[in-house]
């Protein structure tokens, strides 16, 4: 597939070639970390006060992916830019005329954004766990206590998710502006929203970040979540799945 | 070769083309004109493949553009200047591109060199003119080195140089065999690059023929007759005579006449039957730009209007006179000493555009232009008195950049 080969190396060029993948994903890794940090330093002077039932439920490995919350943020930034500004700046018809096998365009560009967003979510997640279990001390965990590294490698992956997700919903509508205007609340404010309000937490369970993030926690006591880390993890994946052949659709279907 | 079969395309309920037939030739430059709106950047996005036709098919060398093998070898485009990420250097933006289609990269540096960017090829292109752009545009389509080239209004914001350029770069392309295909709402400019035209208007195929065809088939040509300024009775004298003769005569500001529907000698043996002599009895060829408005007259989808600048006060700075004429031309081009404007005769926002193109003798005034109901052969047609006729007008931008050095020294 010397297309694919040619469409691969391309994209390459054009995401190191423009500053905003380097500070979105810069964004990305320092606001998860740092966020991180924060909250596991607070846990732990916060630890003596909790009742004991709470201390069941401490998740050492869970609180220091607090960051991630906000840090993915960045990482939707980074995903609506990659392809929405093809459409912002006209430079999608240049590409479309140079080729024109649509599927094979935007899949190429996803793959290559999902790897950078892969390698930065790796290096982000396994980054955010140590400094935050060296904030939690002696109330931390291990990376070879039981579920940990899992917990730990999840958290990559699922960053490399929530790129992707954005990636199949800029695909769809187009435009930078709408995609983050409709990415952002959702993640950060509805969803939230709806996984907290009793009415609601049924629905809530199954959005993609709050299934996805099953993965990353531990300790699952007191947890009535229907499914597991992993099945929460492949019920994100069918929504990311959802998201790109949505955006291949729309990108096969409709005129550039 | 392009070739266009029953080309419609609708959006919504409004059809932006509608049953286009044409080919385009390989070794010549193929113009494809039209108005605003008239479908030009649709049918060019169709032959790429970008917009999928409603109806009919448009196809590249037999194929359908998404069907063509390593598309961006055998067909380059510049679709538009800006369609270039902001953020990114002009270099890194054709790297992207030659590595789209397997090019290696010395061709990026080559093709920089050819459009003359070579000094600005890392900075981002944010910060590029317009003509910058088209250049950059230019490079991008000259890349794969293709057989097939579009350009969509390539000469918007370029200097003379670069327009004398580019008009050279689109011959020498097709001189070499290839398939030039360019869309252009200037006439002047094509009359000097195009080979064939190919005219639509509210998408529809209006002419497809040659330069010279399209001219002789679209504007009636006419003789200027000037008597002795001495002797104006003699001037109405043969007025009167060449009516009666058959001809249409109408006077020129200049107190000339213009004089249709006969021909030189005829016009000849009348001054000699009539006794006035004459000074003057030249033929005149109407313009590319004359027959091009005379065609589209009717297909023009925006035109502009009087702006009555109703309750602005007039300016107070001296010398700006204020005039309430039907159109807002500036005074002396359509005043008393300017063309009688005929009766039902409506301003045509053509007659008011400079071409940037190729800039005429400023002293060269703008003629109001026949609207179609007058259009027949029996109403003269009014280009502007001293306009260069066509072959005149090619060396104009590279003679008035040569004066302008020349001056500096």
């Amino acid at each position: 597939m010397a297309v694919t080969a040619q469409v691969l190396r391309s994209e390459w060029t054009k995401t190191k070639s423009v500053r905003s993948t380097v500070w979105t994903l810069g964004t990305g890794v320092v606001v998860t970390v740092a966020l991180g940090a924060l909250i596991s330093a607070l846990a732990k002077n916060d630890y003596e006060n909790l009742s004991p039932k709470d201390r069941f439920a401490f998740d050492p490995t869970f609180i220091s992916f607090a960051g991630m919350g906000l840090g993915q943020l960045a990482l939707i930034v980074f995903g609506v830019l990659v392809v929405a500004n093809e459409y912002s700046t006209g430079m999608i018809r240049t590409s479309l005329a140079a080729v024109p096998q649509r599927g094979v365009f935007l899949f190429c560009k996803i793959a290559i954004a999902t790897a950078l967003a892969l390698v930065v979510g790796m290096i982000t997640s396994f980054l955010t766990f140590f400094v935050g279990q060296a904030m939690l001390g002696d109330r931390g965990a291990d990376l070879g206590d039981p579920g940990v590294l899992r917990a730990v490698v999840g958290g990559g992956l699922y960053m490399a998710l929530i790129t992707m997700f954005s990636m199949g919903v800029a695909a769809m509508l187009r435009s930078p502006m709408l995609s983050l205007g409709v990415l952002m609340p959702f993640f950060f404010l509805i969803s939230s929203i709806l996984a907290n309000v009793s009415a609601t937490k049924k629905v809530g369970e199954y959005l993609p970040d709050k299934a996805g993030q099953k993965v990353m926690q531990v300790v699952l006591v007191d947890d009535d979540a229907p499914y597991g880390p992993w099945g929460g993890f492949a019920i994100m994946v069918l929504w990311v799945a959802a998201s790109l052949v949505g955006g291949y659709v729309v990108l096969k279907k409709r005129d550039a | 070769m392009i070739e266009a079969v029953g080309l419609t395309k609708r959006y919504g309920a409004k059809t932006a083309v509608h049953n286009l037939n044409f080919r385009v030739r390989p070794g010549a430059v193929t113009g494809f004109l039209g108005p605003n709106g008239s479908g030009k950047s649709t049918t060019m996005r169709m032959i790429l493949g970008l917009d999928t036709p409603t109806a009919g098919r448009v196809t590249i060398g037999g194929r359908p553009f998404r069907e063509l093998p390593n598309a961006a070898r055998q067909v380059g485009a510049l679709i538009d200047a800006k369609a270039v990420h902001g953020g990114r250097s002009a270099y890194h933006h054709l790297l992207s591109l030659a590595q789209l289609a397997g090019i290696p990269r010395s061709r990026v540096d080559e093709v920089l060199g050819v459009v003359g960017l070579h000094g600005v090829a890392k900075q981002r292109s944010r910060g590029f003119s317009l003509g910058m752009g088209q250049r950059l545009g230019i490079a991008a389509a000259l890349l794969g080195d293709p057989q097939v080239l579009l350009f969509d209004e390539p000469v918007n914001g370029l200097d003379p140089e670069g327009i004398l350029w580019v008009r050279n770069l689109m011959k020498r392309l097709a001189a070499e065999g290839r398939t030039v295909f360019v869309s252009s709402h200037l006439m002047s400019e094509m009359a000097l690059t195009a080979d064939h035209l190919i005219v639509i208007g509210r998408g529809q195929l209006l002419a497809d023929m040659s330069v010279q065809d399209f001219i002789a088939a679209n504007s009636a040509g006419f003789a200027r007759v000037r008597t002795p300024d001495t002797e104006p009775e003699g001037r109405e004298k043969l007025t009167a005579a060449l009516v009666e003769a058959g001809g249409q005569v109408l006077p020129e500001p200049d107190g000339a006449l213009r004089v249709t529907g006969l021909e030189l000698p005829r016009i000849s043996d009348v001054a000699h039957d009539t006794d006035v002599r004459l000074w003057e009895l030249s033929p005149h060829q109407a313009s590319l730009e004359e027959a091009y408005m005379r065609m589209t007259q009717g297909a023009v989808d925006y035109r502009s209007t009087h702006d009555p600048r109703a309750g602005f006060q007039p300016p107070a700075a001296p010398g700006y006179a204020v005039q309430g004429g039907p159109a807002p031309v500036p005074q002396g081009w359509n005043g008393p000493a300017g063309y009688p404007v005929l009766p039902g005769e409506q301003p045509n926002p053509y007659a008011q555009q400079q071409p940037v193109a190729a800039p005429q003798p400023p002293q060269a005034p703008q003629a109001p232009l026949p609207p179609q109901h007058l259009a027949a052969p029996a109403t003269p047609p009014q280009p502007p008195a001293g306009a260069p006729a066509v072959p005149a007008a090619p060396s104009a931008p590279a003679d008035l950049t040569k004066r302008d050095t020349e001056d500096a020294r």
